[in-house]
This record gives C-alpha cells, sequence and structure tokens, in this order.
C-alpha cells in the first residue's frame, strides 16, 4: 500500500555518534547549519556545507536512498521554486527571451542556488528526525525552550502535545489504510469521478477516522490519569539530558562553520 | 467440483524493491469450492490476511493469478469491481467502519454502490439485518447509539446486503462474549444455508473452527502448510503447535487420555463427539468387566 511508504520524520534507530548527540545539540547544529546555508551565496561556502552536510550523514550510517526517498513530496515545490526564480530574476546577462519571458544568467544561477538550498535544507532536517527519537526531540525542545515558561509559555503542555501527535501519526496511517480497504470492500470508489465526488467519497473514510482518533485520545487521557499525570509541574525525568564533551566538540564545529561561511558571504565569496 | 473461487501460484511481496522489501505469500494454490465452510487458520504475521485480502481483489498480487467462477478478476476494471461485491470481506473489528446517520444507511452502502435500485436495496437491507438480528425499529437508530456487539452486526448486515457467492469473515467473533460468539456464527451458518454461499472463516480459536467449518486451511509463512476436514488437520498436534498454533481442547484431553492407554478414538475435536467417545468406552469397559 502506498500510505505505508510514507516517511515522515521516521526514525532510523541506529547507535552512530549522531545517534547518541544529546537531542539539544542536533538541534541547535540544524539551525545554524539553516543560518549558514542562508548565508551562504557561492560555490564555495555551498561546497563547503555540502561536506558538512555529507561527513554528518556518513557518521550517522542512514542510508542516502532513505533521505532521497523523504524528498520525493517536495519535488512540485522544487520545480515550482526554480522556474519562478529562472523568469524572475532581473539581470544584465540575458540569455534569451521566450513570449513574454526573460532568462538571465543571474536567474539560472539564482534557480540553481535555490533548489541546492532547499534540497540541503530538507536533508538537514530529516538527518535530525532520522536520527532522533521523536521523544528525544521533544524532551530537547522542552529543554531549550524552557526559559519561555518564565514568561507562562506552556512550553511542557506543548511538548507533550508534539509527542503524542507524532506517536499517533503511524497509527493514524494505518488505521486510514484500514478503513480504506474496508469500504472498498463494500464497493467504496476514491480514485474515479470528478472533485465533488471525490470529495463525498471521503466521508466513508473521514467519518470512522474522526471517531477512532476521538476515541484513542479519550483512552489515553484516561491511561494518563490512571498514572497520576498532572502536567509539567514538579515532574523529574527517566532520561536527564547532559551535554559532554563531544556535544560542545560539535557545537563549537557547527559554529565555526556559520561564522565562516557568513564572513566569507561579507567579504563576497 | 469446480471450485469458485481460487488462486494460483499467489506471490505478494510487500515494499517490493525498497530495504523493507518482505515476501507475505509465495507460490499458494488455493481452492474454495460453491456451498462449502471453510476455515483458515494462521498465526500473526503468517500471511492469512494478506491471503483474504487477495481474493476479492483489494490486493493485486505480485505474481500469480486469482480465480472468480473460472476467470482472472485482474482481467479488466469491471471484472475486478464485480468481484468486490460477490466475494463479501467482512474485515476484523468491522464496527469502526461504520458512518452513516442510521443504521439503514449504513447498510445500504453496499448495495447503493452495486447499481440498484430503490426497492431492491430496501429488501437486501432488511433481509441483511434479519440475518443477524437486528429489529425493525434499530433500523433507524445512529449505529453509535449500539453496543459494540450490536454495531457489529450491523457492520456484518453491511457485507451480507451485497449478498455475496462468497462470504469471508476475519475473527468475526474476536472480542465478543460467549452469547455474542454463539449468535454471530449460527448467523453465518444461516447466511450459508439461504444462500447457499461459501462461508471462508478466519479465526484462531480452534475449538470454534473445529465446531463450524467443514475443511481447513493452515497458513504459515506464506504457504498452506495443512489443508483438510477438521479431524485429518487436528491429527498434527506437534506440528500445529510449531506454527504458534494448537489443537481444541478436546483433542489435547483425549491425545492424554491415549497416552496414559486408554481405548479412545483419534479424531475427537468438538464437545459433542467427546460426549459420544467417553459413552463408547465405559460401554466397552462394562462388557469387558461382564
Amino acid at each position: 500500500m502506498a500510505l505505508k511508504d510514507i516517511t515522515l520524520g521516521q526514525y532510523f534507530p541506529g547507535h552512530s555518534l549522531v545517534h547518541r548527540l544529546d537531542p539539544r545539540t542536533k538541534i541547535l547544529a540544524v539551525v545554524l547549519y539553516i543560518v549558514a546555508l542562508f548565508l551562504a551565496g557561492s560555490l564555495v561556502t555551498y561546497a563547503i556545507l555540502f561536506g558538512v552536510l555529507a561527513l554528518s550523514v556518513g557518521i550517522s550510517t542512514v542510508p542516502v536512498r532513505s533521505l532521497v526517498r523523504g524528498m520525493k513530496p517536495v519535488v512540485f515545490i522544487l520545480i515550482f521554486t526554480a522556474v519562478l526564480n529562472l523568469f524572475y530574476t532581473p539581470g544584465e546577462h540575458v540569455l534569451f527571451h521566450v513570449w513574454i519571458l526573460t532568462v538571465t544568467l543571474e536567474g539560472v544561477f539564482n534557480a540553481f542556488f535555490m533548489v541546492i538550498r532547499i534540497l540541503m535544507l530538507i536533508a538537514g532536517t530529516f538527518l535530525l528526525t532520522y536520527t532522533t527519537s521523536p521523544i528525544l526531540l521533544t524532551d530537547g525542545l522542552e529543554s531549550l525552550l524552557g526559559p519561555l515558561k518564565k514568561i507562562k509559555v506552556p512550553i511542557h503542555e506543548l511538548a507533550m502535545m508534539m509527542s503524542i501527535a507524532l506517536r499517533f501519526i503511524p497509527t493514524l496511517i494505518e488505521e486510514t489504510d484500514k478503513i480504506m480497504s474496508a469500504q472498498r470492500a463494500r464497493g467504496a470508489d476514491f480514485e474515479s469521478g470528478n472533485l465533488l465526488q471525490r470529495a463525498k467519497a471521503l466521508i466513508p473514510l473521514l467519518v470512522p477516522l474522526f471517531i477512532s482518533a476521538f476515541r484513542r485520545a479519550d483512552e489515553l487521557a484516561v491511561a494518563m490519569e490512571c498514572r497520576c499525570y498532572h502536567g509539567g509541574e514538579g515532574r523529574t525525568r527517566l532520561r536527564q539530558l547532559k551535554y559532554e564533551g563531544r556535544d560542545w566538540a560539535v557545537l563549537v564545529f557547527f559554529l565555526a562553520v556559520t561564522v565562516l561561511v557568513g564572513v566569507m558571504g561579507h567579504f563576497g565569496y | 467440483m469446480k471450485a469458485i473461487l481460487e488462486t494460483r501460484k499467489l506471490s505478494h511481496i510487500y515494499s517490493a524493491g525498497t530495504p523493507f522489501e518482505r515476501g507475505a505469500l509465495v507460490d499458494v494454490d488455493f481452492a474454495a469450492y460453491p456451498g462449502e465452510y471453510l476455515g483458515i487458520i494462521g498465526h500473526t504475521g503468517s500471511g492469512k490476511s494478506t491471503l483474504i485480502q487477495h481474493l476479492n481483489g483489494l490486493l493485486k498480487p505480485t505474481s500469480g493469478q486469482v480465480l472468480f467462477q473460472g476467470t482472472d478478476i485482474w482481467s479488466d476494471k469491471k471484472t475486478t469491481r464485480r468481484t468486490r461485491f460477490q466475494v463479501g470481506l467482512v474485515f476484523q473489528y468491522p464496527e469502526y467502519q461504520l458512518f452513516e446517520e442510521t443504521v439503514y444507511k449504513d447498510i445500504s452502502f453496499g448495495p447503493k454502490n452495486m447499481g440498484l435500485d430503490e426497492k431492491e436495496i430496501d429488501r437486501r437491507v432488511r433481509a441483511a439485518a434479519y440475518f443477524v438480528g437486528l429489529r425493525d425499529d434499530q433500523l433507524n437508530q445512529s449505529p453509535f447509539e449500539l453496543s459494540g456487539g450490536q454495531k457489529r452486526r450491523v457492520a456484518i448486515a453491511g457485507v451480507i446486503a451485497m449478498e455475496p457467492k462468497v462470504l469471508i469473515l476475519d475473527e468475526p467473533t474476536a472480542g465478543l462474549d460467549p452469547v455474542g460468539v454463539e449468535s454471530i456464527l449460527s448467523n453465518i451458518r444461516d447466511y450459508q444455508r439461504a444462500q447457499n454461499a461459501t462461508i471462508i472463516l478466519v479465526s484462531h480459536s480452534m475449538e470454534e473452527m473445529a465446531r463450524t467449518a467443514d475443511r481447513l486451511i493452515v497458513v504459515n509463512d506464506g504457504k498452506i502448510a495443512l489443508e483438510g476436514p477438521p479431524s485429518q488437520v487436528f491429527r498434527h498436534g506437534p506440528e500445529l503447535e510449531n506454527m504458534g498454533l494448537g489443537v481444541p481442547q478436546m483433542t489435547r484431553v483425549f491425545n492424554r487420555l491415549r497416552a496414559m492407554g486408554v481405548d479412545v478414538p483419534e479424531s475427537v475435536y468438538t464437545i459433542q463427539q467427546a460426549k459420544q467417545a467417553i459413552l463408547e468406552a465405559l460401554a466397552a469397559k462394562k462388557k469387558g468387566v461382564e
């Protein structure tokens, strides 16, 4: 079934250095990496960042094929961006005219770099979710956003909601698959007809899906209350997050790369 | 006799071409005959669910054929769609597929998709409701107001209303109380007799299988491991246990008795037969004493 092949923030268990890093380190590293990507503007700086990405992927032992497979859904956005950049970048070196559109050398460069930038951005964030379990990821986020609690932002509740949502994505996909099969066995047709007919055909799928989601939410709430869950106040953790030497090393490395790329960009490289 | 539904060298591979590739069925030759009550057993992950989803064209074989009344169900789109109505499939926990405002509307979903006229739909909905023991006044209720067992009846009626020639049920009695189990099993029997339909029942319960099925098929590791009437299949006790299955409790008791040297027949698998066998053994003993 096609639905099962979706790899949305899927976690690939492993024991590589990347897997063992503190989640906060990885989140910060990805943020620095993204900042660097937007500062980069030349072949040299992109090459440096690509080297950093390739090194991280290599250490992580995540198969490159899975990374590439995860990018399929954004192909449309990529093409869209590339076309827009190609035709709407004003410049001096005009290559050719098509109808009312003008293609410039700058446009070609812009389109090329934009696509590379988006691809590398996605690859970097995918590496984060591929090597960090959703639970650790939300733990890391909760810890990083902790200071916001002082201004009454319910960080713990948000983190809990996020981890529950992530946890239920595969369950809901499986459920959708099951209900779809059951309705197709009764002659439901999800694939043909015009837009209105197709939207109508979704009712036998969506109603049971929503009902079961509510049922699950209810059961989960009861199960959590049975174990005396009452929010973040005074809650201790099973897994304490601790920075180690390698975390500092990775952070310093990424900070250095970002500064380097920024400085090089400033001087026009 | 000619098979109504059969598969030839049916194989299915999940996620073909990815690292998660997994063969679920390997060269399965399966046949079901008109009017028979066929049981399929196999532990979780043996491939039995994959097999039954091929029988009405929900899954497309990776290789091999599925034939309904002699025609390949994938020969054209129309045939595939027609097979879905002729081979009814009731999934596990079917009560989670209900969606309509009233029981009546939900049961009529299948017949409506078949393109039948209003009068025929009405007849079928009422007939199906009757089969599963729903009262007339329940037809206008919301299915979500009913109890779990009642919901399951509605869902089964939704498939029966298509009046399929072959009715496949995946664990229709899972999670029901003993009374519910009995009444669902007898509803299925009634349907088989009234329509002269073929029933294919998937179950974990050896007792249930021993009592209901004419013939059993044991699926293991994507292959048909054993096949035959219950009396024959249940003779392979150790093999069944190796597959993570077992034999009915009665058979276990009688195997133990035989091991202790009591002269009882080998193929005992229901309480009825057990009663008979014990009475005979006692009679023989009495005779011996006299």
